[in-house]
Parts: C-alpha cells; sequence; structure tokens
C-alpha cells in the first residue's frame, strides 16, 4: 500500500515548495525560450497540494496499478508538471534542463509515456477528461480502488468534449474521479468569458450532477481541504479553483501576453527577488 | 467515448466501441488519432452500416471516407469483413492483437458468402474464385457483387479470380505481388471514395514497388460527390457505378486496351 506523501508538510512548507517551483519555472521557460509560461504559474499550488498531500503515488513505481492517476489535460502547461514530478523524485531534477531540447524526454507538450509520471499525452484540449473517466470506470471493473484527476483548464471547458464527459461521470457514478479546473481567466487570445460565456462554471458542474467546490487556487489550505473533504461515494467531484495567470511574478500577473512570451534574464531575476528565491 | 475506451484499455482492459460508421470515424477523428493511436492502446472501433448501407438515411449516415482517415493513422490496422463469417474471425483477431483496429462492417441481412468463419490474419487475403489474366481485389460487403461480376465476366469466356481483401491496412504484399505479375488487369472494388480508400492503397503500393508491375490497375468506388436524393442501398451503388454490369464493363474496356 502507498502511502499519502508528505503528510507531514505545513501549509507554509508548501507555500514555500510553491515559490521555489514557480522559479524554476521562470527561470526554465527562459532557458527553454517555450511558450504558455503563465498557464504553468496559474496551476502550481493545484499541483503542490495534489502531489504532496492528496496522490497516492511512489515515484520508485510510476507504473504500479493500484496508483493514483493524475491526467494534467492542460498539456501546453506541462512545464509545471515536469518541475512537480522532478521533485516528486519522478527523474531527475538536473534533467528540466534538457526540457523542449531535442532528443531530450522532455517535449514542450507531452509525448506518451515520455517520462515516468506523465499518465497521458495532452496538448489537444478536451481529451483530459474522457480518458480520466475510463481511467476511473477501469479502477470499478478491475476492483482495484485508485482515485482519477483530471486537471484541467477553463478556456478547456470550451471543448464539448469536456461536457461529454461532465455528464456521462455522474451517470456512472464515479466517485473516484475528481476534476480541477484551473480557473485563471484568460485563454490565448483572450478573457475566457468574453469569448465564451463560461460564467457562472460551479453552476454548470453543479447542473451536470458533480459535487463542486469553488476555492482560491492559491490557497493551499483551501486546496488541501478540498482535495481531502469528505465527498459522497458515488458522484464525481469538481473543483474550480480560482486562479491567476502568471501568479507568482507581479509583472506576469494576469497579463496574457505571458500566454506565449518566455522572460528575459533581467526578467527570471526579477521575478527571483519577488518570490524570495535565494 | 472513443477518450473514455483509450482509458480503459490503457489500465489493461480490451473496450470495443460500436455505432454507425460516420459517427464513430469521421466525427470523432481527434479522439481517435490522439487517444487511442498516439497512446498505441488496442481499442476495437466497429463501424456499422459502412459505405452506403445506410443509403436511404441520406449522406449523414453514408461513410465514404472513413477508409481514407482511419489507415492514414499510424498503428491502425483497418479491416473491412465481406460478411458476418469473416466479421466473426477478424473480431477474434482484433481481440487478440495488442494494437488498435477498426472493422468496417456492414449492417445486417447483408449476404452471407462464407459458410463458416474462414481463417482470418491481418495482411492476408482469401481467394474467393481462382481465375486468371483479371483479377476483383473486393474489399467489404461488396464480395457477393464482385463475384457476380466475376460471373458476367465468365459468360463472355473470361475467368476472372476474385479475392476478398478485408485486411485494407496492412494489405497482402504477398498476394500484390503475385497478381501484379501474373495477370493482365486487377481491379480494386470498394464502397468508397475513389480518394484515399482501398484502390488507392493499392495504386500507392503499385508505385512503391522497385520495378514496373505488368498488370493494369483498375479502381472501382464511389465517385467524389454526395448522394442527395432517396433510395436503398442497390440505387446507391448503381448511382456509383458499382454494380457487377458496370465492374464487367470496366474489365472488359481494361482488357480490351491491352490487347
Amino acid at each position: 500500500m502507498m502511502a499519502m506523501p508528505g503528510n507531514a508538510m505545513s501549509i507554509e512548507q508548501l507555500d514555500r515548495l510553491a515559490r521555489e517551483i514557480r522559479h524554476q519555472l521562470i527561470a526554465l521557460s527562459c532557458h527553454a525560450q517555450s511558450a504558455h509560461l503563465a498557464g504553468a504559474l496559474s496551476c502550481v499550488d493545484l499541483l503542490v497540494g495534489l502531489y504532496w498531500t492528496c496522490l497516492r503515488i511512489d515515484p520508485h513505481r510510476p507504473s504500479d496499478p493500484a496508483r493514483d492517476r493524475l491526467i494534467f489535460s492542460k498539456g501546453h502547461a506541462i512545464s509545471a508538471l515536469y518541475c512537480v514530478l522532478a521533485r516528486r523524485g519522478f527523474f531527475p531534477t538536473e534533467e528540466l534542463l534538457h526540457y523542449n531540447e531535442e532528443g531530450s524526454r522532455l517535449p514542450e507538450q507531452p509525448s506518451p509515456g515520455c517520462v515516468p509520471g506523465v499518465e497521458w499525452a495532452t496538448g489537444s484540449l478536451g481529451h483530459g477528461l474522457g480518458v480520466g473517466l475510463g481511467m476511473a470506470l477501469a479502477s470499478r471493473i478491475q476492483r482495484a480502488p485508485y482515485n482519477v484527476y483530471v486537471v484541467m483548464s477553463d478556456g478547456e471547458c470550451q471543448e464539448g468534449s469536456v461536457w461529454e464527459g461532465a455528464m456521462l461521470a455522474p451517470r456512472l457514478r464515479l466517485g473516484n474521479l475528481t476534476a480541477l479546473i484551473d480557473f485563471n481567466k484568460w485563454q490565448a487570445t483572450g478573457r475566457s468569458d468574453e469569448i465564451m460565456a463560461m460564467s457562472p462554471l460551479k453552476a454548470k458542474w453543479d447542473a451536470f450532477g458533480w459535487a463542486t467546490r469553488e476555492i482560491d487556487g492559491h490557497n493551499l489550505a483551501a486546496i488541501c481541504d478540498a482535495l481531502a473533504a469528505p465527498r459522497p461515494a458515488d458522484t464525481p467531484l469538481a473543483i474550480i479553483a480560482h486562479t491567476v495567470k502568471g501568479k507568482g511574478a507581479s509583472f506576469m500577473e494576469d497579463d496574457n501576453n505571458w500566454h506565449y512570451r518566455s522572460p528575459t534574464v533581467g526578467e527570471v531575476e526579477r521575478a527571483r527577488i519577488e518570490l524570495n528565491q535565494p | 467515448m472513443i477518450s473514455l475506451a483509450a482509458g480503459l484499455a490503457s489500465s489493461g482492459l480490451r473496450p470495443i466501441c460500436y455505432t454507425i460508421t460516420p459517427f464513430i470515424t469521421t466525427r470523432c477523428f481527434e479522439q481517435i488519432r490522439v487517444d487511442v493511436c498516439y497512446h498505441a492502446v488496442p481499442v476495437v472501433i466497429v463501424g456499422t452500416g459502412s459505405g452506403l448501407a445506410y443509403a436511404s438515411l441520406g449522406a449523414t449516415h453514408q461513410s465514404l471516407e472513413d477508409l481514407a482517415l482511419l489507415r492514414s493513422l499510424p498503428g491502425m490496422r483497418v479491416v473491412a469483413p465481406a460478411d458476418a463469417m469473416e466479421l466473426r474471425s477478424s473480431l477474434r483477431a482484433a481481440l487478440a492483437a495488442d494494437h488498435p483496429t477498426y472493422l468496417r462492417i456492414g449492417k445486417k441481412g447483408e449476404p452471407v458468402v462464407y459458410p463458416e468463419p474462414p481463417p482470418f490474419a491481418f495482411g492476408e487475403w482469401r481467394e474467393a474464385r481462382a481465375g486468371t489474366r483479371v483479377v476483383l481485389l473486393s474489399t467489404g460487403t461488396l464480395l457477393p457483387v464482385a463475384l457476380e461480376a466475376a460471373a458476367n465476366l465468365a459468360a463472355t469466356g473470361l475467368s476472372p479470380a476474385v479475392y476478398s481483401c478485408a485486411s485494407v491496412k496492412p494489405l497482402d504484399s504477398t498476394t500484390l505481388t503475385r497478381v501484379f505479375r501474373d495477370s493482365e488487369v486487377v481491379l480494386t472494388i470498394e464502397e468508397h471514395n475513389l480518394i484515399g480508400g482501398f484502390g488507392s492503397a493499392v495504386a500507392e503500393w503499385v508505385v512503391d514497388q522497385p520495378d514496373p508491375v505488368l498488370a493494369r490497375l483498375v479502381r472501382c468506388g464511389a465517385g467524389d460527390h454526395f448522394l442527395h436524393g432517396p433510395g436503398e442501398q442497390d440505387h446507391a451503388r448503381h448511382l456509383h457505378g458499382l454494380t457487377a454490369a458496370a465492374i464487367a464493363t470496366a474489365a472488359r474496356s481494361a482488357l480490351s486496351r491491352r490487347s
């Protein structure tokens, strides 16, 4: 049986970890000249909450059939997951320096099994929830009690396939399925709420029959509480996490230029100071 | 459905996805491409009422593009069985394999050609009628039409061979090598657009050969247009030139130009 990781970590320690990862991500985007930094920064706290307080995983046994699965459906922000997986011991941290490099195991959007811990190749939005449904259903069919978590973006919720999955999961009574929506209010070309009628997002998931929680996606206490709170055994859970795109560096926060931009060395230094990193 | 099936298959289960062909191929092509083929999980996709089987329901329910799309996907095997018996054997083979498979089948009530499930292997075709000079390569439920075309040709003194080519991907290169070496005219017969289907796959094989092949290739398939009016499958086949008479005429015409 796999132990719950890092139960001993305090919220303060988790916050510190999230800041370290943000600094690492910003430096990595500069180093690799890669896009999608801001959407990676917005989901760091969610991933820290998941990987250090919730997921039953063993980095030394990444294919354990009993492991919890996390599908990172917003594949464009995979650098955040790479940093988290490396820190959790799935692969050497030094390998991050080869992110987005020809011949490396860390493509800009993940390929199947590119590194241990990446459960699914994503990048085309709207696929992760359906796959998560399949894995959650397999858990029941095979009597292997694991949980499935799907991290999605708010822009992704504009894909029709998301709502097909949203409609089916309660019907299948998939109480082992959790969708986390990184609601950073932006997508590639503008405000997600101006491009589509996104709001009220929670009411939509409610109406589809999910248990829902609406939280501050940068409040680790709230994240841990939402993940750990008792929930109906046969109802999927949607956590709508309000986040800020570019969270962590004041000059990136809520500025959609950082959907595609990568920082200069000087900007990495500014962010380092703001994040209080050595 | 397709993404869910990919999730099941990645967990070690063997899902079969089934519905009317256009709704499980063209409609969800990206899910098949990304979740099934990119991840190389053994999902079996069954499209029913393929080609013109649902002709009377209009072009929305017809599928004349699915072979082109599905065979273009890396790792996907594509099978169009001739009848219910060949479906049985090919489904068993698909479930025993560790790769994705697309089974393109008829609706129901099509003529049964084989008395029992014939042996099936990916990349192996079955000779349904022995013959010389002219070879009819038929895929899917057109096999009875191909056999009728052969009988029609036989009545005029020819002796065409007929193959049931269920395995569209991979092709049977052994049989192709033999028939293009030993005969004069090879016809492909498919209930699919001539663009990208079975005949196209054979044509690709022909141009990829290191030496020119001896036989002439003639492709019989659907034209590049939608059908708009009402009508059953036989009527729709007629409009696309997929009748025994039209196929026999095409064979005779190609043969006469060679001699």
